[in-house]
């Protein structure tokens, strides 16, 4: 047989890894065809809605749904009373704890869930909402985690104050857990001893993922055959069904849950919430479909916030810059409830990630989490957990050192990166980093903003403004920062018990075309893009031929979700194992067409060649068809394969961002010049897929820093419950971003990639307040907190006498 | 944010909807844009039984420019005030302030009439009728009345307006000299954390006039009689600058919001208003 085409033009009709394939998913999505959890309409439908406490603290005296009943097309109203016999009155959260579902006695944030009123339409649902009378006796608010540690008021009754939570022994009645990694006496000798120490104190304040689709579900009981069908917002559609089915008993075979389209989740739509409890519950008693979606101040004000970490630093370090030791204490806000969605052994996340990209030899992290009056969460918003907490607190530590040192931060960073040659590396707080190449990126990165330049620029900004020729301050912001994502190996890594392995299944038919499923779920990443890549290459089919499906409990295989950047090193890694056995079976199938030994043919691009005769060869669709119409002695007919992937280890992303920015000193408007961003995410799938991630997570870094916050007053009444004072950036806030990148793969991973979906908000948070507080650092500023409003620099400003 | 139930009435004149008004009372309002009434009733925080829709009624949109005397109808959208040639050729500061207000998809909805009828302190329009020294046309039961913009306001979403009447249009004399309007937000399609509009006549190198009025600064728009006259007769120089942001910082009284505390608002009030007059000067 001849071939027609070249080798190149196989390579590329495979559309496989490394090329730009344009995302299959935006078809549907920018025609407006997409298909979210609000769009399904089943005959039948109730729709639900909550009676939410307008008070932070108080206790329920008493709740009359008589008015709310007697309303035309009301169906049911719930409340606490009514899932007590079913035991659903409380749920256990994914940290531990419990959380009420329904106020059982008292509320404890503003915004919780009290009573769930069922009825025969959406408009209806909402005008009972306002006839449920709610008779509350207002108690003292605490949402100061600080004062609630040393206050004599009880915020969770239900707790027995002197038994240990889930996480080891508690120290007062509103205290949660103390967690603790690294050597604290080794720590504080080396820093007590050190020439140089450094401290500072900083707040990462609450925000919120506030993706555009809330969160929401539709429940769906089958009383003729049993099963229960749950639509939902479910970045974790698997591990929804084990709950569901351990808190209702019904039997996991016959629950099936379903996450359609998700409008974006950062970490929103990890949790599990009453509202897919109520809903839940609500089409058991009723025996039709009832759905629940929250509305855009039910979002922020009651599903999963993100951060709220108040962080006390200390590093030290030579005469010369050579870091020496760094202690870290975390006062954790964990809200009303323990509702972190970490993996079970990691109360703080992976906050222990905060030696950062540094060869630190000693290292402490203490961290306390408080309940508090505010709402339940403490999501892992566009990171792996809690890591932007952690590269923000060392990237501002390394900022306030360098000041101490009165050296330039960069060189400060170049001094201090854990080298090439070191990898793999132990940190001090014990992760092992895969690999890394940070001299190369970093440099790469400063001599393409001609940092050098940028710097005496800015000293002759400053010299302009203390002429009084300019009031624009010119910052600088550095940050070099080291995701720890893809949890995570089964050994360590779980949650509520099940191990963080994910999966893949293929099966290929006999014309050549393939259907993929995994245990993950795409929200806007491009699974379907992407993951169909990894398999083109792996088993020689063109992606444009292989679909890939996520999200039905009963047809994916089981996997943990998709959250914390695993999905690529999880699932892709599963999609790659199960390709290479497909592959093996190919190899065989096609050693017997060619009437050779199996090892004396090879893989190529799209077939199998007899080695040494590459004009001898059958192609992969080939191949399938022979899988499916030829008895081949020893092997069973089809082309199926399942890999379950149970990492070895996290796989560990890096990169190196510079932000320039203007600062007006008289307003506090700040305005970005240039954004560089270099990422190295190990082996590159879609180079267009990684550059609209590595926008979007810089976009919400942007938000996050420059004023994105989910804000209480002293009576835990939230401030920011809208968009219009909740900041979400437009493209008119938006720069021009500049993206670059290295090539460092991982060594464990089968194809080498490193996920990249969250590391430019990781990094991008640093940066952006870098290059604030940098500006005026030459006035004598060390560390101020985000969110940096134009308020906030204004006060920055005003606090350093910059306005006369 | 889903809104109590409410009836919807559509009348195709003006008597049709002061009948209504009329017969309901409280209970009824009018309908402009909606992009300040409806996010208020989706909130629940304002609840309308009876909604009385404009949209149908004949010339309450449109903008005429004629002797001197620009009128411009309550309808009349803030995309057709930026799409005006002869409104952008004869008080361009219009054009100026309304692309400065919310985004596209709201000036493609929101009204001039909404948005000075409105009396949210938030609003550009009215400190800019104020600057204007515009008139309101109002109709109602007892026929039509004119009323200054500078007499409008009383408190936040408190206005002159009695319930049964309907802002019909605005009008002003077409202004001179230079002009600016000069707004510090957030980030696009939010209300000003402070706002000034002003229009500046020169004479022989000295201001003849000044107009200032400022926004969100105050629970209704600020017009400074004094900021304007500090500037008359000097050359704009910074003394008389200080002046006039002087006289307006005292009869500004800003509250603490989460755009920021007062010392803050009132310091940027005094930048944006610099800036304003710096701008509406160099163009005078
Ligand atoms: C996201 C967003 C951002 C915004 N940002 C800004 C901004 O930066 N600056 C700004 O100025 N505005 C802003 N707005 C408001 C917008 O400009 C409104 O459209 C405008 O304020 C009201 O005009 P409307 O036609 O929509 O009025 P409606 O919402 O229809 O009505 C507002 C009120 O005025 C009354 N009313 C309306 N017309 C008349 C009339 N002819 N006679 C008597 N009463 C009447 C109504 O009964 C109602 O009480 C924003 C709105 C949104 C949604």
């Amino acid at each position: 047989m001849k071939d027609e085409i070249t080798r190149e033009e196989r390579v590329a009709g495979l559309k496989g890894m490394g090329c730009s394939r344009k995302r299959v998913e935006d078809a549907r999505f920018t025609q407006g065809k997409g298909n979210y959890v609000d769009d399904i309409k089943l005959p039948g439908m109730l729709h639900g809605d909550f009676v939410r406490s307008p008070y932070a603290h108080a206790r329920v005296k008493s709740i009359n749904i008589d008015a709310a009943m007697a309303l035309p097309g009301v169906v049911a109203v719930l409340t606490a009373k009514d899932l007590e016999p079913l035991n659903l009155h409380w749920m256990p959260t994914l940290a531990g704890d419990k959380q009420m579902v329904l106020a059982d006695g008292k509320v404890l944030f503003q915004g919780q869930e009290v009573a769930f009123v069922v009825a025969s339409d959406r408009y209806i649902a909402a005008d009972a909402v306002e006839l449920v009378e709610v008779d509350y006796e207002e108690l003292e608010v605490l949402v100061d985690p600080f004062k609630s540690l040393e206050s004599d008021v009880v915020l969770r009754e239900d707790l027995d104050p002197k038994a240990p939570g889930a996480h080891g022994p508690r120290k007062h009645h509103n205290h949660i857990f103390t967690w603790e990694v690294g050597e604290e006496v080794a720590t504080n000798q080396v820093i007590d001893n050190a020439e140089v120490v450094a401290e500072s104190e900083m707040y990462y304040h609450r925000t919120h993922p506030c993706p555009l689709e809330t969160c929401g579900s539709v429940a769906s009981m089958d009383k003729v055959n049993g099963k229960l069908t749950v639509y939902g917002t479910f970045q974790a559609p698997h591990v929804v069904r084990t709950v569901a089915s351990l808190l209702s008993g019904i039997e996991e075979h016959n629950i099936r849950v379903v996450s359609p389209d998700i409008g974006g989740g950062f970490g929103n739509k990890v949790g599990v919430y009453p509202g897919y409890i109520c809903s839940i519950v609500a089409s058991i008693v009723t025996g039709v479909p009832v759905k629940w979606v929250e509305d855009r101040m039910e979002n922020l004000m009651s599903t999963a916030f993100a951060r709220d970490y108040w962080m006390k630093g200390k590093i030290s370090a030579t005469k010369e810059g050579k870091i020496t030791g760094l202690h870290c204490h975390v006062t954790a806000d964990h809200g009303a409830f323990d509702a972190c969605a970490d993996p079970t052994k990691f109360p703080a996340g992976f906050m222990n990630i905060c030696t950062g990209s540094y060869d630190i030899p000693v290292a402490y992290l203490g961290v306390d989490g408080v309940y508090t009056n505010k709402a339940p969460g403490g999501v892992s918003y566009r990171c792996s957990f809690r890591v932007t907490e952690a590269v923000y607190f060392i990237e501002r530590m390394i900022e306030v050192l360098a000041i101490e040192l009165n050296m330039d931060a960069a060189e400060l960073r170049r001094i201090n990166f854990i080298r090439k040659e070191q990898f793999p590396y132990t940190a001090a707080l014990g992760w092992e980093y895969d690999s890394g190449d940070y001299h190369t990126a970093w440099d790469k990165v400063l001599k393409a903003v001609d940092y050098d330049g940028l710097r005496v620029e800015q000293a002759e900004r400053v010299q302009a403004f203390k002429r009084g020729e300019t009031r624009k301050l010119m910052g600088i912001g550095l940050s070099f920062f080291t995701e720890i994502v893809g949890a995570g190996p089964v050994k360590n890594c779980d949650i509520l018990g099940m191990g963080m392995f994910d999966s893949c299944e293929i099966r290929i038919h006999p014309t050549g075309s393939a259907v993929a499923r995994l245990g993950t779920i795409s929200q806007g990443q491009g699974h379907a893009t992407t993951f169909a890549q990894i398999l083109a290459t792996e088993i020689g089919l063109s992606a444009e031929s292989i679909t890939i499906e996520e999200g039905d409990t009963d047809t994916a295989p089981y996997g943990l979700g998709t959250y914390g950047s695993r999905s690529t090193p999880v699932a892709g890694a599963a999609a790659a194992m199960a390709g290479r056995k497909i592959r093996a079976k190919a190899q065989m199938i096609a050693a017997y067409l060619l009437e050779v030994h199996d090892n004396d043919v090879e893989f190529d691009v799209d077939r199998f060649v007899v080695k040494g005769a590459p004009e001898r060869f059958k192609t992969m669709k080939e191949i399938a068809y022979a899988a499916y119409n030829q008895a081949i002695p020893g092997l069973e007919p089809g082309l199926e394969a399942v890999s379950y992937y149970d990492p070895p280890n996290m796989t560990y992303p890096f990169g190196a961002y510079v932000c320039v920015m203007d600062i007006d000193v008289d307003t506090g408007v700040p305005e970005i010049r240039r954004f560089y961003a270099l990422d190295d995410c190990g082996t590159r799938i879609n180079p267009m897929v990684i550059e609209g991630q590595i926008h979007g997570g810089l976009t919400e870094a942007l938000a996050v820093a420059l004023g994105q916050e989910i804000a209480y007053d002293d009576m835990g009444n939230v401030k920011t419950g809208t968009l219009m004072d909740f900041f979400l950036p437009t493209a008119w806030e938006v720069p021009n971003y500049e993206t670059d990148f290295t090539v460092t793969p991982s060594p464990h991973h089968p194809i080498g990639a490193k996920g990249v979906g969250e590391s430019p908000h990781v990094g991008g948070v640093p940066c952006f307040s870098n290059a604030v507080q940098d500006a005026f650092r030459p006035f004598g500023n060390r560390h101020t907190n985000m969110p940096h409003d134009h308020w906030r620099i204004w006060q920055t400003a005003n606090d350093l006498g910059l306005h006369g | 944010m889903i809104p109590a139930a409410f009836e919807y009435y559509r009348p195709t004149d003006m008597e049709g909807v002061i009948a209504l008004l009329q017969e309901h009372g409280d209970d009824a309002r009018v309908i402009a844009g909606g992009h300040s009434l409806i996010p208020m009733m989706k909130l629940r925080m304002a609840e309308v039984p009876h909604l009385i829709d404009l949209q149908a009624i004949e010339g309450l949109s449109g903008i005429t420019v004629a002797d001197g005397t620009i009128s411009i109808g309550a309808m009349t959208t803030q995309h057709d005030i930026i799409n005006s040639a002869s409104l952008a050729a004869a008080a361009p500061i219009m054009k100026e302030a309304a692309l400065q207000i919310a985004d596209p998809q709201v000036r493609y909805m929101g009204t001039v009439g909404g948005n000075v009828a409105n009396g949210d302190p938030g609003n550009d329009m009215p400190g800019l009728m104020q600057c204007l020294n515009a008139k309101f046309h109002l109709t109602g039961p007892d026929g039509d009345r004119a009323v200054d913009a500078r007499d409008f306001y009383e408190a936040a979403y408190m206005t002159e307006r009695e319930g049964e009447e309907v802002l019909t249009a605005v009008s002003f004399a077409a202004p001179v000299g230079g002009y600016a309007y000069e707004k510090q937000k957030r980030k696009i399609g939010d209300y000003a954390t402070a706002a000034a509009a002003v229009q500046i006549s020169k004479a022989d190198g000295k201001v003849a006039a000044a107009s200032i009025a400022m926004t969100n600064l105050s629970d209704t728009p600020v017009w400074s009689q004094t900021a304007g006259a500090a500037l008359v007769g000097a050359d704009c120089g910074e003394a008389a600058v200080k002046a006039a942001v002087t006289a307006m910082l005292s009869d500004i009284d800003p509250t603490e919001d989460n755009r920021g505390p007062v010392a803050f608002k009132r310091h940027a009030a005094g930048i944006v208003l610099g800036r304003a007059i710096a701008r509406a000067w160099s163009r005078a």
